[in-house]
């Protein structure tokens, strides 16, 4: 059967996380934390050249180290299946080519963590090294021939978009960029892994337990059924644990080399760096073009992002263009440079938080160029239909949105830049659209249990990331089921619990709640309402969103206050509002802090963020919380995050739609219009820092 | 496990003696940075003397004289001599700059010693995969060619371009602090201006002291013009950064007369700058936002930047001219 729409009880209810207490205390085992008995402890070696060969491993002085047990190489790790398609970002230590600096040349097994490092340091590596090329200029752009991430078209053209610009009273025609970002989630990477040689066991700080069983199994030569990967505790994501890392994969290497002995390894943060993937360094030329009104008549957006040259992947920079606003000629495309680095990877948003920070920079260029208020012309822009694909929205209320959110923000309206001035301080303020789109993950299954006292046990391999997942789905199970939270025993992120997707692009929830309320729905046909103790349903989604039907997105707007210190050229945000449709949010504490979140990094990535690549070496140097800056609590003003009151049954049958990654996507832009409100200097290079706008 | 030796002496004497005897050997305080490079594979002591326990852990205040003077022990935390009423009263620069650095744990950690011993935090220094000077003398320096957001503008050498982090470092440059030193050969006072010194072709030494000499306090005098001090310290981040800029300021005015000024720099060379020749273009003339920019010109004139560091020039500028017509009622609000 397929779900259908559930009324809310506990949904839209405050229910307390329900792995608070144990996170708070100091309770909560995280993945290296999982105890377990005469461990080994991992420490990476890592390539200091960018591309080459590895000639020879000496790992004599680091076996004589005390508490070194093993040294693993490419010729002593345990090998992986032979295959010709393997993914080289998984294919840890197993052969000599080196393809980028940081890359695992090999792992030190020891006694304690201390001697695991210093065993390391004593590994003698030789390199045959080569020549490399690390920088957007070092090599040729081509256009991905299988689409871009999240499933969209590299290019896209409807119209005739020359003549349409041609054709512009208005025209706004510039280069924007962004630069490296890292996932820096407070928990870094790490597992303990355990082969008692029929089984790995991995508890493993992963957005995807089953994806995780699933990449493991067949790359180690085991069966399904061998691996089991489990993640109670997940200190954040945000994309970088969506999938293996080396790390990851390390890991399952060295516990598959001393059978019977667990291992640990934490992953510093210096090594994040290099192994727990990153947001590549965007370039989006963009031209818009529109009626002295405001009236868009082309948008052209050309994305261009760098990738490593032996993993593929395309950041959909210029999606949201090809979406977002009404203009009868749009077109975009998207290119990759590929280089000897690191592979980029997921970071919440990708593809819309840089590609709207370009796009909704244009457009407030376009308004000051127009002579418009920004909200206006937005409003102005408002399509039908979605412009891309032709089909109506689910329920697209950004215009909404801008009002509401206005409204509470005290936007007056304007033309061109304020340049109001409080004591020593520039003030300005700005705002930026938001959009995201709605995936939906089928293959989700659920199974519920009737247990006594009218209790039920409800079962999916969801993870839990700090999101509040355990929180959210007994929420639903709960409504789904009619029952209270407390008749709900939540079980989750284990492998051996029946399959589910993984906890990104904003799909956790949808996707898993909707297999909950699926199977919740299919006991009380198979059983009634009130079922015997025992009796148990297991169901697997296949659809819910009519994605034929549908154009479903998500939508905001952002709101930002900025300060610029006219001496200093500091920049501080005093006030960021966000105001959000997403269909219910289930949880307004949970949810609140998920946009805050969002709120709050795209902050951080206005201001601060910004990993710099040295040329010469290859790697980023910008390595470590002191020299790659991330919002600090003093630069959290009052930042706020409100939401439309609605439900969204076309989205899911609880009526709510994603909310991890909208929070981010208009912020930067909202935050870069407001400094140019406040000091008459367009940025159009993350991050924001003081040097731009000193006198 | 790399071993070593973990001291604790019983009094100074003892650990002058245990370090000086050792080329190996370091002394530690809090540990906020040497902790560090013992993991990084910075720092790799035979032997660490803990002067913690020593006897160094009070601020003294001697009003006997024409002007307080305040005599704090090495292990005095950050966080405690940043509260003390007399330094806020006397010295608010001092106090300020402290409370500019770090966050609130690292402070109660951080002792005033060690403060002024921490290394410096370029990127190169904090990778042993890239070459670096200052870490290993004669490998080359990676910086001048590299990542330079945070490098020198003022004295700096071919050999390293690096920075001082500490931010007590500039305040005490700007109010004439004394250092008080213990080696095997007694005690000595350092004028603060001769603690630090520029890299010239040994970056590997961020100080004139010699290997062994530990230091025991710092002594402040009062003066009209630290009575009228402050540090602003320019940094993206709103806090828990390390400045791209910072300036500590005292001034002292005659009606609108410039009687006395002192300028120190933070974010601007190897060591803490002390604007000497900004200053003594200042004394005497009327306090003006022109006369400001002038005399920092002037301190400037050997200023040699990249495309990275030239961002520095106009800051400093503006936030010394900010700074003192601050401390002279010419300004807006303190940031």
């Amino acid at each position: 059967m397929t779900a259908t729409p559930i009324t809310a009880r506990s949904m839209g209810t405050s229910l307390d996380r329900q792995d608070g207490r144990e996170k708070v205390t100091g309770h909560a085992t995280y993945a290296v934390e999982h105890p377990v008995d005469d461990v080994l402890q991992v420490w990476m070696v890592q390539a200091p050249v960018a591309r080459g060969t590895v000639r020879r491993v000496d790992a004599g002085a680091a076996l004589a180290h005390p508490g070194v047990v093993r040294v693993l190489d490419h010729e002593s790790a345990p090998r992986m299946p032979a295959d010709d398609d393997r993914d080289l970002e998984y294919s840890v230590l197993q052969d000599d080519r080196i393809r980028f600096r940081g890359q695992v040349v090999a792992l030190v097994l020891a006694e304690s963590s201390e001697a695991a490092r210093e065993g390391a340091r004593l590994v003698r590596v030789d390199y045959a090294e080569e020549p490399h090329a690390v920088t957007m200029d070092d090599a040729e752009a081509y256009a991905p021939e299988s689409g871009v991430n999240g499933g969209h078209e590299t290019d896209y053209a409807d119209g005739d978009l020359d003549a349409a610009i041609h054709d512009s009273a208005v025209v706004v025609e510039q280069t924007y960029t962004t630069p490296h970002e890292f996932n820096s989630p407070m928990e870094p990477h790490g597992a303990t892994a355990l082969w008692d040689g029929a089984m790995l066991t991995m508890w493993d700080s992963t957005q995807a337990v089953h994806a995780m069983r699933s990449t493991f199994a067949p790359l180690l030569g085991l069966g399904e059924e061998q691996v089991r990967v489990l993640a109670p505790y997940v200190g954040g994501g945000f994309g970088s644990k969506g999938g293996p890392k080396a790390p990851d994969v390390a890991a399952a290497l060295a516990a598959l080399a001393v059978e019977g002995r667990p291992v640990r390894l934490a992953t510093t943060r210096q090594q994040m760096f290099s192994l727990a993937g990153y947001r590549t360094q965007t370039v989006s030329h963009v031209r818009l073009g529109a009626d002295a009104d405001g009236r868009l008549r082309g948008v052209g957006h050309e994305a261009i992002s760098q990738t490593s040259g032996f993993k593929e992947f395309a950041e959909q920079t210029a999606s949201a263009a090809r979406m977002l606003y009404a203009a009868e000629a749009r077109s975009s495309t998207h290119r990759v440079v590929p280089l000897d680095v690191s592979v980029p990877s997921w970071m919440r948003a990708p593809g819309e938080m840089p590609g709207m920070f370009a796009h909704e920079v244009a457009m407030d260029e376009l308004a000051v160029a127009a002579g418009i208020d920004p909200v206006e012309l937005r409003v102005r822009n408002e399509p039908d239909v979605d412009p891309e694909t032709g089909k109506p929205f689910n329920d697209r209320r950004l215009v909404e949105c801008l009002r509401k959110g206005g409204e509470r923000f005290g936007w007056t309206g304007r033309t061109g830049p304020t340049r109001a001035t409080d004591g020593d301080w520039w003030v300005g303020t700005g705002v930026a659209a938001s959009t995201y789109p709605t995936l939906w993950m089928p293959g989700n299954t659920c199974r519920i249990e009737v247990l006594d006292g009218g209790r039920y046990a409800v079962s999916i391999g969801a993870v839990d990331i700090g999101q509040g997942a355990r929180t959210v789905l007994t929420q639903i199970s709960a409504d789904a089921l009619g029952v209270d939270p407390s008749a709900v025993d939540l079980a989750v992120a284990d492998s051996d619990l029946p399959v589910a997707t993984v906890a990104g692009g904003s799909a956790g929830t949808g996707s898993w709640g909707t297999a909950i309320v699926q199977t919740a729905q299919q006991l009380r046909a198979d059983h009634g309402a009130d079922p015997e103790v025992g009796v148990h349903t297991t169901s697997t989604t296949e659809e819910y969103p009519d994605m034929e039907a549908h154009a479903l997105h998500s939508f905001g707007a952002v709101y930002a206050e900025v300060r610029v210190h006219r001496w200093t050229g500091e920049l501080r945000v005093p006030r960021l509002h966000g105001t959000f449709s997403v269909g219910r949010v289930i949880n307004p504490v949970t949810g609140r802090s998920q946009l805050l979140g969002g709120l709050v990094m795209g902050l951080s990535g206005a201001l601060f963020e910004e990993g710099w690549r040295d040329p010469r070496y290859g790697h980023v140097v910008t390595q470590d919380l002191a020299s790659y800056h991330v919002a600090a609590h003093a630069d959290v003003k009052d930042v706020q995050a409100f939401w439309l009151d609605e439900e969204d049954p076309l989205a899911t049958p609880y009526g709510g739609r994603g909310i991890g990654e909208i929070g981010i996507v208009g912020t930067a832009a909202a935050i870069a219009n407001a400094a140019y409100d406040a000091t008459g200097i367009r940025v159009r290079d993350l991050p924001l820092t003081a040097d731009r706008f000193l006198g | 496990m790399r071993e070593l030796t973990y001291l604790e002496p019983d009094d100074t004497t003892e650990a002058v003696a245990a370090v000086s005897g050792d080329p190996e050997a370091a002394y530690l305080g809090g540990g906020t940075n040497l902790v560090d490079h013992l993991k990084l594979g910075l720092a790799t002591p035979s032997t660490l003397v803990d002067v913690t326990g020593l006897p160094m852990d009070t601020v003294e205040v001697h009003t006997s004289g024409a002007e307080p003077v305040m005599r704090i022990g090495a292990n005095v935390r950050n966080s405690d001599l940043a509260a003390h009423p007399v330094l806020r009263a006397h010295l608010p620069v001092v106090s300020r700059a402290l409370l500019a650095g770090a966050s609130g744990q690292i402070r109660n950690q951080a002792t005033t010693g060690g403060n002024l011993l921490q290394r410096t935090r370029c990127v190169y220094f904090q990778d042993t995969t890239t070459p670096c000077n200052k870490r290993e003398p004669g490998s080359g320096c990676s910086a001048l060619q590299g990542y330079g957001r945070y490098n020198a503008v003022l004295g700096a050498s071919d050999a390293c371009v690096a920075t001082h982090p500490s931010d007590l470092a500039v305040a005490l440059a700007a109010v004439d602090a004394v250092v008080l030193v213990q080696g095997v050969d007694g005690e000595r006072r350092v004028p603060f201006a001769d603690l630090h010194r520029l890299p010239g072709d040994e970056p590997e030494r961020d100080t004139t002291l010699a290997h062994g000499e530990l230091v025991t306090g710092v002594e402040l005098t009062a003066s009209p013009a630290s009575r009228t001090s402050t540090y602003a310290k320019v940094r993206d981040r709103a806090s828990y950064a390390f400045a791209l800029v910072s300036v500590a300021g005292a001034l002292d005015l005659d009606e609108d007369t410039v009687r006395d000024v002192r300028i120190a720099w933070g974010g601007i060379a190897h060591k803490p700058w002390r604007a000497t020749v900004a200053e003594d273009a200042l004394r005497g003339k009327r306090l003006t936002e022109d006369a400001v920019r002038e005399a920092v010109e002037a301190e400037l004139a050997d200023a040699s930047t990249t495309d990275q560091s030239a961002y520095k020039l106009p800051m400093v500028r503006n936030t010394t001219a900010h700074t003192l017509l601050t401390l002279a009622g010419q300004a807006g609000d303190p940031r």
